[in-house]
């Protein structure tokens, strides 16, 4: 049984939000993530986002397809409805939710297998619809809870579990994001809390469709032969069968703080190393063409490119899309909905 | 055996000739004269070139099945004539283009030549306007050849081409040549032909999916996801051509959203957000939609979501006939989904009921928080029934079900003696409480999933807490079927063991096909089911009954299956019924299948 409470006691002087809120009231119930997850940082910079915004968390909606990302919704704003739906349906799920109710607040999490494999198709058409939500994909280019596949974010000739290469491109999901149409697009690291931060409080108020891909390490499936904390490793220094892992060193969180327009290694847990370059101000996120531009001119250097990539300051939704009226649709009384006996006559007329 | 206003005729055509709306307007003059019609659409799967057929039998004792042997023959399509032709009843008629020399193979039919081609040519120069008045040319005779009201022929061109004025004395003027050629060359009118009735008045003639999507707009849907498929696309449709005129709020917003989604899983995931989020929501499709949308249907079973699901059922398996009519997916949709999963199904059998079933089915779905799928099909969807006018009682509330307001989750304790939690079963139904998102700052959050949970929706891997969640979503079950709508039990003769179970679209071919049987000196009950899961009427009928006939449209006779499985009625006493080639059925497929089992030799002595 993996539901985990977390117990309720605080410190009484933790700061309070302008809702009279502490950073408790964001929590959600302990992760059951392994120890030195990308996704746990992630998880707390929503938490503090959220705080920081003074949002009220019953006004939030976090949504969710499956994996070890979309498990994640769980470790955050326990006061908020969450919907952990099926494999890489997310999307759909949330577009139906904001149909509904326009006025919540959507957090949609999920993962590169939810999102570039299965959900590719919905995560396309999500992007087209503008729905305003934030989509956010805890990006660690594997399967964990199948136990390290290699996802479709995966990097070209990296390793597998087996040593073998990883045959096939990577599906960049930012450079899809802004050729379909998403009017906020950033790409951001799980351990650097000081861009990511402020991304997510972007996001969340950006209205119209938001996607912040984070590269989230996996510490147990990020594995290269070369390294002591590989699969491989772990397999022969545990007791386990062949085909079972069942021991998971605990391990670090990994963290990266570097200034803007420069880059930084970072050495993940398999001791592979992730470059980052972190855009500054004279990139002009405004401009989608030189978004991508810096995106594929890095990725050839194989550098990741981090920060605000694009954002459409013209911000439209599915509502106007649609053009929806101003109340949520959940909340227009019966009375409003339903035309009545009177008219179902005319219609009938008009059938004779 | 055919008469006055007791005829079929069938118009064979090529697809994309135009010809649909003018077959249309000879079934809707018939109508309007006060004669009961039933046109059946018989069209490929194809836009332009395929041939197409549209029958329409006519019927003043209201008999509206489908009726084999054509009285008459409107043979338009060169390829399709030998069929055709062999469908005509010795002593008919056959309608033809006579522009082209052509020797028609049998002497027991009287045939109709007009030139339409070369009328047509010889007053339109536009190649279109020769095409398209062909049809209107036919029509014309047709009013000469059946009597049919001039008048009231006029009135329903002029409705369909309202605002197009001269459009419509140019369709005028090619029904009059059509006319004035049949008066010229024919002993006119034929034996078979249609008086004014009153049969017919107080009727309404209209499609299937136009009366579920309207239903959805009186239910009060606000969210509709939908991909297109056949035959269930104009329900979508249906819902958007009401919803725009009556679902404008006071500053011309629209009071709905529409998604047409990229495929049929996004269509009911939209559904699910939907109605998770407290709006109803629903979507429409048909036989491979339902395989794509299986697994979304479990987690909105097992997640305890209210969405309402149209299947507009056609020819399986695979892609199967996508434009011919079945029943193949009855357990398909009772069982829908991977683990124990079980949904509560409804049977319209007319456009009225697509109406008062679509709205029930939102009731149903909020009452029992479960899926619940409208089982229509393609005859019921894209014909036009002639069948009652829709009905709505204004007195009569939207049942929302077991949803707490801030106030209520505040009181719940107080009121309930429990703690509220989102799947404990507090009332003894198997229904829990729900609450939305957005609903109060610290009550009444929950994590909904399709992972297994506890009563509570924590996640479990605890298999007693698994197996006591299950076992109340199936108890939910006997809840709903003391909620669905009863079977009508029809009792021809209380001391006779044999009866007929049928549903659905079947139900003209049933009734007429029983008053054949009655008339043949066979008596039978009859009982129509009307939902899924069984109630104890249908129980009830079945345990009366010593040899009782199943009649549906599938191979696998799918609802004796059910019958067999979820109410224990023994397989010995079912007889399978089936008719499976993707048409309507007839009154005569019914009567002779029930005399070949029951009076071998009547049967026999009836070929």
């Amino acid at each position: 049984m993996s539901y985990i409470a977390k117990p309720s006691a605080h410190h009484p002087a933790l700061p309070r939000n302008a809702l009279g809120l502490t950073r408790r009231d964001y929590e959600g119930s302990m992760s059951t993530l392994c120890a030195g997850c990308g996704h746990d940082s992630i998880t707390a910079a929503i938490i503090e986002a959220c705080f920081e915004m003074d949002l009220p968390a019953h006004r939030i909606a976090k949504v969710s397809g499956i994996g070890c990302s979309s498990k994640a919704p769980t470790y955050f704003l326990s006061r908020s409805h969450g919907f952990n739906s099926v494999h890489g349906r997310m999307p759909s799920v949330t577009t139906g939710a904001n149909m509904a109710n326009r006025d919540l607040v959507y957090i949609g999490v999920s993962g590169d297998g939810d999102t570039a494999s299965i959900g590719l198709g919905q995560f396309c058409h999500v992007v087209r619809r503008r729905l305003n939500m934030t989509y956010l994909v805890m990006n660690n280019g594997c399967y964990g809870l199948t136990k390290g596949q290699f996802s479709a974010t995966n990097d070209k000739n990296s390793p597998s579990k087996k040593g073998e290469a990883n045959p096939f491109d990577a599906i960049d999901l930012c450079q899809m994001a802004i050729q379909l149409g998403a009017g906020f697009v950033a790409r951001s690291f799980s351990g650097d809390k000081k861009q990511l931060l402020p991304l997510i409080q972007a996001a969340i108020s950006y209205k119209g469709f938001a996607f912040l891909d984070v590269i989230s390490p996996c510490v147990t499936f990020n594995n290269h032969p070369s390294s002591t904390k590989s699969y491989e490793y772990v397999r022969m220094h545990n007791m386990a069968s062949e085909n079972k892992l069942d021991y998971v060193e605990p391990m670090e969180e990994i963290t990266a703080d570097y200034a803007e327009g420069t880059a930084t290694n970072v050495t993940l847990h398999d001791g592979a190393q992730l470059r980052l370059y972190k855009v500054d101000g004279g990139h002009d996120p405004r401009d989608s063409d030189a978004a991508i531009d810096t995106i594929r001119k890095n990725a050839a250097k194989g550098t990741v490119v981090t920060g605000l990539l694009y954002v459409n300051e013209d911000q439209v939704d599915l509502h106007d899309v649609l053009d929806t009226d101003a109340r949520p649709l959940n909340a227009v009384p019966m009375s409003e909905l339903c035309p009545g006996s009177k008219a179902l006559e005319g219609i009938n007329a008009r059938l004779r | 055996m055919s008469g006055i206003n007791d005829f079929v005729i069938k118009f064979a055509t090529v697809n994309g000739s135009g010809s649909a709306s003018a077959n249309t307007m000879v079934a809707k003059t018939l109508f309007r004269m006060g004669i009961p019609v039933s046109p059946k659409n018989i069209f490929p799967s194809n836009i332009q070139g395929l041939p197409t057929w549209y029958e329409v039998r006519v019927s003043e004792a209201g008999y509206l099945a489908r009726r084999e042997g054509i009285d008459l023959m409107v043979a338009m399509n060169p390829q399709t004539y030998a069929e055709d032709l062999a469908e005509v009843v010795t002593g008919g008629w056959l309608l033809y283009d006579s522009s082209m020399p052509r020797i028609w193979p049998r002497d027991d039919i009287t045939l109709l030549p007009i030139p339409i081609a070369q009328i047509c040519a010889k007053q339109w120069k536009d190649a279109r306007q020769r095409q398209l008045f062909k049809n209107m040319v036919y029509v014309g005779a047709l009013v000469e050849l059946l009597s049919m009201d001039i008048e009231v022929l006029k009135g329903v061109v002029g409705d369909q081409l309202k605002g197009k004025e001269k459009l419509m004395t140019a369709n005028m003027q090619a029904v009059d040549l059509g006319r004035d050629y049949a008066r010229e060359h024919f002993q006119s009118p034929l034996p078979i032909r249609a008086r004014h009735a009153e049969r017919a008045k107080g009727k309404i003639m209209v499609t299937g999916n136009e009366a579920g999507g309207l239903s959805a707009v009186y239910a009060g849907a606000t969210v509709c996801a939908w991909y297109p498929i056949t035959p269930s696309t104009s329900l979508a449709e249906g819902f958007e051509k009401h919803a725009r005129r009556m679902r404008i709020s006071k500053d011309g917003k629209k009071l709905y959203g529409i998604v047409q989604a990229e495929d049929e899983l996004a269509a009911i995931g939209v559904a699910i957000g939907g109605a998770w989020n407290g709006a109803r929501s629903f979507t429409a499709t048909s036989g491979p939609g339902i395989s794509l949308m299986s697994e979304f249907l479990g987690l909105a079973y097992f997640a305890e979501i209210p969405i309402v699901l149209f299947n507009i059922q056609r020819g399986g398996p695979s892609t199967g006939m996508p434009t011919r009519t079945g029943q193949p997916d009855i357990i398909s949709c009772a069982y829908a989904s991977h683990g124990d999963t079980k949904h509560v199904l409804l049977f319209p059998s007319n456009p009225t009921e697509c109406f008062s079933m679509g709205a029930e089915a939102f009731d149903l779905a909020e009452r029992l928080q479960t899926p619940v799928m409208v089982m229509s099909d393609l005859d019921i969807g894209m014909n036009d029934w002639i069948t009652d006018p829709f009905e709505w009682d204004d007195a009569k509330a939207h049942d929302r079900g077991k949803v707490l307001s801030a106030e209520q989750l505040e009181a719940f304790k107080t009121v309930k003696g429990q703690p509220w939690g989102r799947y404990q079963d507090v009332d003894g139904d198997a229904i829990p409480y729900r609450t939305l998102p957005g609903t109060h700052p610290t009550m009444g959050a929950f994590f909904t999933r399709g992972t297994s949970h506890d009563e509570n929706a924590r996640y479990t891997e605890d298999g007693t807490i698994h197996q006591r969640v299950i076992d109340r979503i199936r108890r939910k079950f006997d809840t709903a079927a003391t909620y669905v709508p009863k079977p009508e039990i029809d009792i021809r003769d209380k001391n006779v063991k044999v009866g007929l179970i049928y549903f659905g679209a079947n139900r003209p071919a049933v009734l007429e096909g029983l008053d054949e049987l009655e008339r043949a000196g066979v008596r039978l009950n009859a009982m129509r089911l009307k939902a899924f899961p069984f109630n104890e009427d249908v129980k009830a009928f079945c345990a009366a009954h010593d040899q009782i006939f199943v009649v549906e449209q599938n191979r696998d006779a799918q609802m004796r299956q059910l019958l067999m499985t979820e109410a224990n009625v023994p397989g010995t006493k079912l007889i399978a019924t089936l008719s499976y080639d993707g048409t309507p059925m007839t009154a005569a497929f019914v009567r002779k299948a029930v005399l070949a089992r029951l009076h071998p030799e009547k049967a026999a002595a009836a070929e």
